[in-house]
């Protein structure tokens, strides 16, 4: 039987919840990842088949298990950053035929599905529930924390990866094309690119609150700073630069008011996690992360973008449900590692935990104070896109990491890492993971 | 600013053939007295595809917000970059919002607020699209 989508009931999208029912019963005990690369090189061993192959298997030697051990599987069958397969260009079937191949070709090269993996990984012999998550690792994360919960697999590898082909993201298919259908013309004819959305709502915040962009140059030096320390991730294996508050304010315009390093930059990876119940992963090798709670928004604006209004409105709520599902509040959370790519959606975000106390509005100012790892109140300590490149992986492995005590040079020292919340992407359209050091 | 031409589709060959005549016209439930915009093939509130009708707007509206391109994923717009993409809010419902190049608005030069009245311009294909401009 063919892997589905996760359904709606899987996700916690509701106020008035209570408690999760399966609130530290489920806990993450290993982490994988593959290199990251800017782009596909064409080789076979890179593809984004080969990645995940490879970073599920690091999953699986992280935490300690057999790979018979393993019973479920969770991934995200999406793999683009943007780039799709170009029309008038070949499938590499020397590439696909190297491997265990589906009946489509794309399939481990600009896609994946739970079968191209089970075909190419023989030592997985006991996986018997299988299931996709919508986008991101955010949403395979949910996933696989209520199938744990709920029995329907004990022993669960999550995996979410990417594929980025040459040229520039979004130029190809429609936009290079004379004529559109009328659908999709009505968003996209006006030539906005992916950050506009975005753009817009953080022109309307500075409006509201008397904000200005370069006041983001703090959280952008701080992001890359902390993504230099992730050896995991693009900017710290590929170009280890430092980004300074004017390269940052100098840096030419996507979408005013989103300039290029507000763009997170597109690149090709794998990340894997291991979940299991807590009972279990107290054999493990590595020491349990247990989920306290999973949250989702499923929230769509009334017309064609979401309002200053309807953002605020909506993380207000998300807060609520990530706070309410785990029993905690806003003081249990020792650091954030909310969504980052673009970096203009972070601060609504954390506004709407009401993240060390922060209010609509005052985000931008908490960023002029000491948001580091090493003080008091550390924000976006994984560094997020921004520092380790479009993963959307990041914000969860440093949550993992810096709970577990084993986050190297990102470790945070400022505070004691007990609880942590991680997810996103949209204000409208996210998941969250609440994660603790303890059960209870 | 040559736009990208337009093939109409089921779902929204009622708007552009509107605009073809040039009249906007936005989808409205009859049933919640609601209208929604893009259109969609049930209403977002009630969930009904029953009483979907098309209702012809005042054509007038206000800038509410907007950003500047510098570096569009679209090839036949990239000739004329920079420019503004606004977002209109109809006086009709407010909450019904549109996009616009806003034509004879300078790039970054936009009076969020202001008020603007609804144009018919051709695309690539010659298939109208309403735009808009602000009203003196």
């Amino acid at each position: 039987m063919a892997t589905q989508l996760a359904p709606e009931s899987m996700y916690r999208n509701d106020e008035g919840m209570g408690i999760w029912e399966h609130r530290g019963k489920v806990a993450a005990v290993g982490v994988g990842h593959s290199p990251t690369a800017r782009r596909w090189d064409g080789k076979a061993e890179t593809s984004v088949g080969a990645w995940s192959i490879l970073a599920l298997r690091r999953a699986i030697e992280d935490a300690g298990v057999s790979p018979d051990q393993v019973d479920g599987l969770v991934i995200v069958p999406v793999t683009t950053t943007g780039a799709f397969w170009p029309e008038d260009t070949p499938v590499p079937m020397d590439i696909v035929n190297s491997f265990n191949r589906t009946g489509d070709p794309l399939d481990g090269i600009a896609q994946l599905s739970s079968e191209w993996l089970l075909n190419n990984m023989p030592e997985l012999t006991n996986v018997n529930f299988t299931m996709y998550g919508a986008g991101c690792m955010s949403n395979a994360l949910n996933v696989a924390s209520q199938a744990i919960g709920d029995g329907l697999t004990h022993t669960c590898l999550v995996l979410k990866a990417w594929h980025n082909l040459e040229g520039r993201y979004y130029q190809s298919g429609a936009n290079a094309h004379d004529a559109i259908p009328g659908t999709a013309a009505l968003k996209s004819l006006w030539g906005a690119p992916a950050c506009y959305g975005t753009a817009l709502q953080f022109a309307e915040y500075c409006r509201k609150y008397g904000k200005t962009h370069d006041m983001m140059a703090p959280f952008m030096t701080n992001s890359r700073r902390n993504g230099l320390m992730f050896p995991e991730g693009y900017w710290a294996q590929h170009r280890p630069e430092e980004l300074t508050a004017e390269d940052y304010e100098y840096a030419r315009w996507i979408a005013k008011p989103a300039n290029l390093f507000d763009n997170d930059i597109p690149i090709m990876m794998a990340g894997a996690y291991l979940f299991t119940t807590a009972e279990r992963a107290q054999d493990m090798k590595q020491k349990p992360v247990y989920i306290l709670n999973h949250a989702s928004s499923n929230a769509m604006p009334r017309s064609l973008t979401p309002t200053l209004d309807e953002v605020e409105a909506e993380t207000a709520k998300t807060g609520r449900k990530i706070y309410e599902g785990a029993g905690i509040t806003a003081a249990d959370l020792s650091f954030e590692n909310m969504y980052d790519g673009f970096t203009e959606f972070h601060q609504f975000h954390i506004e709407g935990l009401g993240y060390r106390g922060i209010k609509f509005g005052e985000a931008l100012d908490f960023y002029q104070t000491d948001i580091s790892i090493e003080g008091p109140n550390p924000v976006s300590p994984s560094g997020g896109n921004i520092g380790s490149g479009r993963s959307r992986v990041w914000l969860h492995t440093d949550s993992i990491q810096q709970l577990q005590g084993r986050a190297g040079a990102r470790q945070v020292t400022g505070v004691k890492p007990e609880i942590a919340v991680s997810g996103g992407p949209m204000p409208l359209g996210g998941n969250y993971t609440v994660w603790s050091a303890t059960p209870d | 600013m040559v736009k990208q031409g337009i093939v109409p589709d089921e779902l929204t060959k009622p708007f552009f053939d509107a605009a073809n005549d040039e009249r906007l016209v936005i989808q409205n439930c009859t049933a919640c007295d609601r209208l929604q915009h893009p259109p969609a093939p049930a209403c977002s509130q009630c969930g009904s595809g029953d009483g979907l009708e098309w209702k012809e707007m005042s054509g007038r509206g206000k800038i509410y917000n907007y950003g500047v391109v510098y570096d569009t994923p679209v090839r036949l717009l990239q000739v004329t970059q920079p420019f503004n993409v606004a977002v209109i809010m109809l006086d009709d419902d407010p909450g019904i919002q549109m996009y616009s190049h806003l034509p004879g608005t300078p790039p970054d030069d936009v009076p969020v607020g202001a008020s603007v009245e609804v144009i018919f311009e051709a695309t690539a294909n010659d298939q109208k699209v309403p735009e808009w401009r602000v009203v003196d």
